[in-house]
């Protein structure tokens, strides 16, 4: 009984934390466009979008490396070396790139003009990895096993991993919406290619934040009996 | 009754088709029918009683040059409100003066530009059906003025909106177009017409000047009709029109005759800002005749008459001396010839009243008991009698008031005759089309009550048919029914097209829906009886949902919705396009779960998801879940994959969906369909280009080749040699024809219809599709094997996909070859080893047909229908086989993959329900949108684009609907082959 309380309490605190760490990371993607018009001539998320698309992609990149590890639930194996750790990095760095690579051949495939434009996809595939392959590398390390068994129906068993399933896929969700307003013909800025999908990830990333330590908080008692 | 489900289901889109049929005939009446154009009938000589009339010719013009200025979106209060007393100075003095002829013309919906401009020069009123007629060309083949005025050898000369340039290509001798769709510009569209005016005014080398003004209409459209921009546009109008006037008038002392302008609008603006609907505000316009022929005593000002847009046709065509527009059912506008002598007018009138009348025979079958065809009659005869008078040298009082009196009978019957033939034309039937609509929805709410039933394990369930046709409910509908039919026949003024067919048949109709009103009441009644204690099985069922039936589900929904808007249906394959790239995702990520984490998981956790995954098979009514024995469907599928060796067959599995992905991407390069990037190089256009003659040619023998290696696999053998002929025909036929070059002939420039060569590769098709049936009928008498039957479908299926290559474009044959390629790959690597089941597997068809409907180019508008396959080895039009080849060359991807669907689930027959469920889920899905979007479109009949957009999907919706129908009742008698055996 008390270690079941115990362990409650922990999860609390546990979601506590996590909503803290979400609602930093709103606060700043809020804040990347506004701030940059301080440093920059015309800046605007609209129409100087790519330079947005790297200071949002960046600024979400350092928060969840600097906040993820320092509140990082179970700290890696503590005997590990240095080296050890120096590969683990340069493998996250890898898997890093080959999401991006792998976003932008989704992208592609869907329709995305292969030659022209390149720069564009690139980019929005980048900010789609921050969103979704870096919070993974951070908390499960590069390690595929885990993030596939994290990404299956009933695989996720703990709060992180939760947070991790549901920002994923509201980002992924966001993005996939955001191609939807394109071929309407308004003719309105934010139509233009990338913009809107962008946005639609941003969107679907804040609301995957906003939303996951509200539904873990409601779901906690099957959490933690799906953990036991 | 107890049906089977795909019995059912067919029966439901037998009906449906009736329903969209019903509704199609109320949504485009068939409105009066351009007269073939053959000769042009001399003009009707005067009517003389006893004496023969000297008149045969056609009176000569009343005005030597015509200047039509027509303001787009020019309402009536412009001019003739307060509007156009502060801004339209020099108009109001012209009237004031006497100069012009004031009225108010009354425009029919659509009020949108192109249409009235239409019934501005043809004085008919076009109707889409009239659109779709003469398809592939916007290029107005209808009788007009414009073309009256070219055969006359009068010089026409065209500045403003394109709309014109396209309806008449060749007929303007000089012009500059300025394209509409610009909204936000409203100065830069004006000015391209000013600037030509100064040079044009002082030129003598012209008779008829047409200006279109577009400024008016794209300050509505941005700001609507009180905005402070309207005031200096109406101004700057008004200034123009005095330009000219002045001009006109300092030329007119040199000349004999006067000079004609004419201020019109096209339509007028709604109090929103935009037209297309039929409110007072969009239909009214102004139209001012103004010359110094009319010039009247001052101070008799009185308030426009109302008068119909399509009497301009016929007054601007007398004005010109030229022959009325055959199709017109405009009348002269009377003042515009009263200063003439009376002879004159006389014979105008009788000229008018001829060609009225003459339409109405031609589109009325009891035109004799018409009042206005019998007060014409009556004129006639009084005009003949005036004539004999007056060539007696009668000068007499009693000339003079038997004159007026024949006039006044003229103008009575040219009245009577206008509006009894504007009445025939081109106007929502709405009874009808509720009357479609209601049997279309009835359809889909039933199909949709009864899906539960229908997927269920035996695919048969208990219809309450008998019961409910003798219930009061029954008795009571039909009569209800048949007494607001009676009602809306009696008092409807225009003619509908229920009205006008057999009362039985009425009956009948009444009976239908009140039917299925029934059934589906009962039904209802049944579902709530039975939901009750099911609840708790019902929520547990619906969390089995695999991401697969979400997506599947979502899928269907967002198309549904996105026919909402026009710009979703002009790019309707970006929508299906989508729906395939994330349906191939959700696949990959399923394979990969599937050999991931069914190994390294505890095996607990992959057994209870196969169980949740076949559990989901028979989704909400587990009751009646006969476990299909595991192990023989696991033993069945390890057997087939032992012929590869296991390593390569998993990555071959996860390579799948990737390389569907990579095909879609490829195909979606080859056609560039839609409106907004239609004119973006695709490689279509890059292969039919001449110069890519060769590569098109290795092209094409590169896919003839696939073709055949791709299908022989699962020929018989005596198919499989016909097939090769076949093929090698079809390259033949393309050589023959001039598409591609033969590797012996490389300048062979004698090119011939290849009529020869198309109808060998007809009789090898035949011969297939012979072949597939005998050996259907074989599996059906004999009760041999299964096999026998899945081998006659699959030479059914060979045979239409050889049809499909030989009418496909060649550089569409791509197409083809890579739905084989999906076809096989999917077969292989998804379906099987994934075990989905048939509904599953049938959406998946379904959605990947729409793809490839529109990967062949395929789009929702006419102008990419490609009628050339209609004449493929078909010495000339010959409608039967031309319109069938036609509808198969426009639908091959859904076709095809329909019937590779019956194929592939006989040939696999673990379950023997799988054909119905099929049946069921295709008729399903397919009247899902259709019903939809007939509600839709009524809804939407007063929106811009309705004619444009929403009209073209709506023809292919009962296209593919029809189609649907047949390949359900296809299925179904594929299925009952199998029921007849034990
Ligand atoms: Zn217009
Ligand atoms: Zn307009």
């Amino acid at each position: 009984m008390g270690e079941r309380l115990q362990g409650s309490t922990m999860k609390d605190a546990d979601i506590k934390r996590l909503f803290y760490v979400h609602i930093f990371c709103i606060v700043s993607i809020i804040l990347t466009t506004f701030i940059p018009s301080f440093f920059l001539e015309d800046f605007s998320v609209l129409e100087t979008h790519l330079t947005w698309l790297c200071i949002c992609s960046m600024c979400v990149a350092i928060i969840n490396v600097v906040l993820y590890l320092q509140v990082k639930p179970n700290p890696s194996s503590k005997r590990s070396s240095i080296f050890h750790k120096i590969s683990r990095l340069l493998k996250s760095c890898v898997y890093f790139f080959i999401s991006c690579l792998l976003f932008h051949a989704i992208i592609v495939l869907y329709g995305a003009p292969l030659i022209e434009l390149m720069l564009e996809t690139f980019l929005f595939a980048v900010i789609l990895s921050t969103f979704t392959t870096l919070p993974c590398l951070c908390l499960l390390g590069p390690n595929i096993k885990a993030w596939l068994r994290v990404f299956t129906r009933n695989g996720a068993t703990s709060i992180w991993d939760n947070s991790l399933q549901i920002t994923t896929m509201s980002s992924v969700i966001g993005a996939w919406l955001g191609a939807f307003p394109i071929p309407l013909d308004w003719e309105r800025p934010w139509q233009v290619w990338p913009i809107s999908c962008t946005l639609g990830a941003t969107f679907g990333y804040m609301a995957g934040l906003l939303i996951s330590p509200v539904w873990i908080y409601r779901n906690r008692k099957q959490l933690t009996y799906k953990s036991r | 009754m107890r049906l089977g489900s795909g019995v059912f289901a067919a029966c439901c889109v037998v009906i449906q088709v009736l329903g969209v049929a019903v509704f199609l005939r109320g949504f485009f009446p068939v409105s009066l029918r351009p007269v073939s154009q053959v000769q042009p009938q001399p003009p009707a000589p005067e009517p003389a009683a006893g004496t023969s009339s000297n008149w045969t010719q056609l009176p000569p013009a009343i005005f030597r040059k015509v200047i039509i200025m027509l303001v787009d979106a020019l309402r009536d209060d412009f001019v003739f409100g307060s509007k156009g007393v502060q801004f339209m100075p020099y108009t109001k003095y012209l009237m004031e003066k006497g100069f012009a002829h004031n009225f108010i013309a009354e425009a029919k919906p659509p009020t949108v530009t192109m249409p009235r401009i239409k019934a501005l020069m043809t004085g008919s009123i076009p109707g889409f059906i009239d659109v779709v007629m003469n398809f592939n060309s916007p290029v107005l083949l209808e009788d007009n003025l414009i073309g009256q005025a070219k055969a006359a050898g009068k010089r026409v000369i065209f500045y403003g909106d394109d709309t014109w340039i396209k309806l008449f290509p060749k007929h303007f001798v000089e012009y500059d177009g300025t394209t509409s769709f610009f909204v936000p510009d409203f100065k830069e569209v004006d000015d391209n017409v000013t600037r030509h005016l100064d040079t044009v005014l002082k030129r003598e080398d012209w008779d008829i000047l047409i200006l279109h003004y577009l400024g008016l209409d794209h300050i509505g459209h941005l700001t609507g009709p009180h905005s402070s921009l309207i005031g200096p546009k109406l101004k700057e109008m008004d200034y123009i029109l005095k330009k000219i006037h002045i001009s006109l008038l300092s030329k007119e002392k040199e000349a004999s005759l006067p000079h004609l302008l004419v201020l019109c609008g096209d339509h007028g603006m709604s109090e929103a800002g935009g037209h297309g609907a039929s409110s007072v505000e969009e239909v009214s316009t102004p139209l001012l005749l103004i010359s110094s022929a009319f010039h009247r005593k001052m101070g008799n000002l009185q308030p426009p008459k109302h008068v119909q847009q399509t009497d301009l046709a016929a007054t601007l065509a007398v004005g010109l001396g030229l022959p009325i527009p055959k199709n017109s059912v405009g009348s002269i506008l009377y003042p515009v010839v009263e200063k003439r002598t009376m002879r004159e007018q006389l014979r105008f009138l009788h000229l008018n009243s001829v060609q009225l009348s003459r339409l109405l025979q031609e589109n009325v079958p009891m035109y004799e008991k018409d009042p206005g065809f019998q007060q014409f009659k009556v004129s006639e005869k009084l005009h003949g009698n005036w004539i004999k008078l007056y060539l007696e040298g009668n000068n007499s009082e009693v000339l003079l008031n038997l004159g007026k009196k024949v006039l006044k009978q003229y103008l009575d019957a040219l009245k009577t005759l206008s509006m009894s033939l504007s009445k025939q034309v081109a106007q929502y039937d709405m009874y009808s089309m509720m009357v479609g609509a209601i049997i279309v929805l009835e359809i889909t709410i039933l199909l949709l009550l009864s899906t539960p039933k229908a997927l269920c394990q035996n695919a048969a369930f208990e219809i309450p048919l008998s019961s409910s046709s003798f219930s009061l409910l029954f008795y009571l509908m039909v009569l209800i029914l048949s007494a607001v039919h009676v009602i809306i026949c009696t008092s409807a003024e225009r003619t509908c097209f229920l009205c006008s067919i057999s009362w039985l048949m009425a009956v009948g109709v009444m009976m239908l829906i009140s039917a299925l009103l029934c059934v589906i009441v009962a039904l209802l009644t049944k579902t709530f009886e039975n939901v009750r204690p099911s609840a708790q099985n019902l929520a547990a069922s619906s969390s089995g949902w695999s991401e697969l039936d979400l997506l599947i589900l979502f899928g269907t929904l967002g198309h549904v919705l996105s026919l909402g808007a026009s710009s979703f249906i002009e790019e309707e394959h970006q929508t299906w396009y989508f729906l395939i790239n994330t349906l191939c995702l959700a696949l990959g990520h399923e394979v990969f779960r599937n050999h991931f984490l069914g190994k390294d998981l505890d095996h607990n956790l992959a057994v209870e998801q196969n169980i949740k995954k076949n559990a989901k098979n028979v989704l909400q009514y587990k009751n009646d879940y006969v476990d299909v024995p595991e192990t023989s469907k696991i033993y069945k599928a390890s057997s087939s994959m032992e012929l590869l060796p296991k390593v390569y067959e998993k990555w071959l599995q996860l390579a799948s969906p990737w390389f569907i992905l990579i095909c879609c991407r490829l195909l979606r390069t080859l056609n560039q369909t839609g409106v907004q990037w239609a004119h973006r190089l695709d490689f279509g256009h890059w292969l039919t280009s001449s110069d890519h003659k060769i590569e098109l040619s290795v092209l094409t023998c590169l896919s003839l080749i696939m073709i055949f290696v791709l299908v022989q696999r699962r020929c018989s053998s005596v198919s499989k040699v016909a097939m090769a002929l076949g093929l090698l025909g079809v390259f033949c036929y393309r050589a023959a024809i001039g598409n591609v070059l033969l590797p012996w002939q490389r300048d062979r420039k004698s090119i011939s219809k290849g009529i020869i060569e198309a109808r060998f590769v007809y009789v090898f098709v035949l011969g297939i599709l012979f072949t597939g049936i005998k050996d259907l009928l074989k599996s059906q008498i004999i009760f041999a094997d299964v096999s026998i039957k899945s081998l006659g479908l699959w030479d059914i299926y060979n045979g239409l996909v050889l049809l499909a290559a030989l009418l496909l474009r060649p550089h569409n044959l791509p197409v083809l070859v890579f739905s084989l390629l999906i076809q096989a790959v999917m077969t292989k690597f998804i379906w099987k080893p994934l075990k989905h089941d048939a509904a599953q597997v049938t959406i998946m068809h379904y959605w990947f047909g729409q793809a490839f409907f529109y990967f062949q180019g395929n789009s929702n508008n006419i102008a990419t229908l490609d009628i050339s396959a209609g004449f493929v080895g078909l010495e000339s039009f010959i409608e039967v086989p031309a319109l069938f080849l036609t509808v198969f060359a426009t639908y091959i991807g859904p076709i095809l993959w329909a019937i590779h669907l019956l194929s592939f689930l006989s040939s696999e027959n673990n379950r023997s329900s799988a054909i119905s469920h099929a049946s069921f889920c295709y008729a399903l899905i397919c009247s899902i949108p259709v019903s939809a979007y007939i509600i839709l479109v009524t809804s939407l009949r007063y929106h811009l684009f309705i004619w444009s957009v929403f009209s073209p999907k709506l023809l292919y919706e009962g296209v593919h609907l029809f189609i649907t129908a047949t390949i359900c009742v296809f299925f179904i008698v594929m299925d009952q082959t199998n029921l007849i055996k034990p």
